[in-house]
């Protein structure tokens, strides 16, 4: 019996990018606490290995050797099914995502819209572990995720249709390909389909926030007053799978970011200045830990929003820009 | 016999999850006793149903239904019932004794008339296979060319839905 060889790559590339999902949801957390000390001025944790490094491995052992609670009155099949569907969609839109030219486990056509696809799959996980728990915090947090999910969406959706009309394509690979050589190129300062380019990439930020329930817009885990939002009644590993879908979420809304804005692999200077390669795997890596790093930055720097002051800014000013955005890009793509 | 070890054998498995997939999700969405219950088994079957269409050789249709069936139409339905009230309301009950026979009826009536027509239509053999069908550009084609009279009509219905519901909103807010 013989096996063909793209199956072999296939499950080699799923391996890896569930490895990979997973290693980033665990080092993501020591990246935060480590952030979030110095810019408290603390040290962070130092206890575990050089720099705490060891950290999230005894985190992981801890959450799995304890006590898994199904607590009385939850609905148990929601209850334990929320935490993988939150998780697995967040893996399945991985397998699209190109790391490098030729770095991608399936370089789908569709790409952008499997992505997108597979982002709403991962709130609805969100929806039944938060109504599966049966308790109020849970609840009021899902009311909120929801409402802030719906408003952030449409600009989000409206940016992407921008990019997609100016790249002709939704093949992910196909994107970064349009923006060779040198960081002029990239979409974020394409001014000749669109001058408002840049305001566009702020906008997408600012909603893959909302959308990853990350500071200044986590009302639908405001510790203060929610207890943990929807993963309230989770303990041990059913916590801490929600916690790696959350962070795997933001990897994925970085990654995005990076292939539609910033150019992907390729590198920011002209092929006269080979630093590591005009196009490497490495300069994709560089790119979306910025933005998570800058993603923590703004967790750690900005207080919380009110809640009307979230849907008032998606309403009242995202949404209207985003779609003269479309217009004058649609507008340019005609004329020019 | 196909292998199961071949890429026909493993897409024909897939093929199969999906019909379960489809059959317990209608299953379990109209025998639940919660609510929210019968909506998971609702996004299920959506879910496999994309799978038919991706089977059908149409990716985007096939993503469509996830993003704006599972991700759009099930997650309203679950805050439309967390807005409504407790878990007591939620409990679906079935006091007309008619109503299990009448449903037998419809969906006996239904079944009978999809198989007759599935029986009856002559369905393109895979020698009729042109490539690029059901890609993005052909939707789009077809949609403002042969199919402009329903996709127009489509826009005015949710145009009508999106002001109607206005209407309810501002009346609820007036008491």
């Amino acid at each position: 019996m013989t096996l063909d060889p793209e199956i072999i790559r296939l499950l080699a590339f799923l391996v890896g990018v569930i490895a990979f999902a997973s290693f980033n949801a665990a080092y993501l957390v020591w990246l935060e606490r480590k952030e979030a000390a110095h810019i408290q001025r603390r040290i962070g944790p130092k206890e575990v290995g050089p720099f705490g490094l060891l950290q999230p491995l005894v985190d992981g052992i801890k959450l799995m050797t304890k006590q898994l609670i199904v607590p009385a009155g939850v609905d148990p099949v929601l209850f334990k099914i929320a935490p993988i569907l939150v998780m697995v969609p967040a893996i399945m839109s991985f397998v699209t995502i190109p790391f490098s030219e030729t770095l991608v486990a399936r370089n789908l056509d569709l790409g952008l819209l499997v992505i997108s696809a597979f982002a709403s799959v991962n709130f609805l996980g969100l929806l039944l572990g938060a109504w599966g728990s049966r308790n109020k915090y849970a609840v009021i947090s899902a009311g909120r995720a929801f409402s802030q999910n719906v408003a952030y969406e449409i600009p989000m959706l409206v940016i992407v249709v921008t990019l997609v009309m100016v790249s002709g394509t939704m093949n992910l690979t196909e994107i970064v390909g349009l923006q060779m050589g040198g960081f002029w190129h990239w979409n974020i300062l394409n001014l000749a389909a669109s001058p408002l380019m840049p305001v566009a990439f702020l906008i997408f930020f600012v909603c893959m926030l909302a959308e990853t329930n990350r500071a200044p817009f986590d009302m639908s885990e405001a510790e203060s007053e929610l207890v943990a939002g929807a993963f309230t009644e989770y303990s041990g590993m059913g916590f801490g799978v929600f916690f790696m879908g959350e962070y795997a979420n933001i990897v994925i809304g970085a990654c995005v970011a990076t292939i539609l804005f910033l150019g992907g692999w390729h590198s920011p200077f002209p092929d006269t200045i080979p630093f590591f390669g005009a196009s490497s795997v490495i300069w994709f890596l560089l790119k979306m830990y910025f933005i998570i790093f800058t993603v923590i930055w703004i967790r750690w720097t900005f207080p919380r929003t009110t809640f009307y002051g979230l849907l008032n800014l998606s309403w009242k000013i995202l949404i209207p820009i985003s779609f003269v955005n479309l217009i004058l890009t649609s507008a340019m793509l005609k004329v020019f | 016999m196909i292998s199961l070890f071949t890429a026909e054998g493993l897409s024909g498995l897939l093929f199969l999850g999906f019909i379960g997939l489809t059959l317990a999700g209608a299953l379990i969405a109209t025998n639940a006793r919660s609510l929210i219950r019968s909506v998971a088994g609702l996004a299920l079957c959506f879910l496999g149903i994309a799978g038919f269409y991706y089977y059908l050789n149409s990716p985007f249709v096939a993503l469509m239904q996830i993003l704006i069936y599972v991700g759009g139409v099930c997650v309203t339905i679950i805050f439309a019932v967390m807005l409504a009230g407790s878990s007591e309301v939620n409990k679906v009950s079935r006091h007309n004794v008619l109503v299990g026979p009448l449903a037998f009826l419809v969906s006996g009536l239904l079944v009978w008339g999809l198989a007759g027509l599935a029986l009856k239509t002559e369905w393109h053999s895979s020698i009729f296979y042109v490539e690029n069908w059901g890609t993005v550009a052909n939707l789009g084609q077809s949609l403002l060319t042969t199919y402009s009279m329903s996709f127009e009509l489509i826009s005015v219905v949710l145009l009508v839905a999106v002001v109607g519901s206005l209407v309810l909103a501002r009346q609820g807010r007036d008491k």
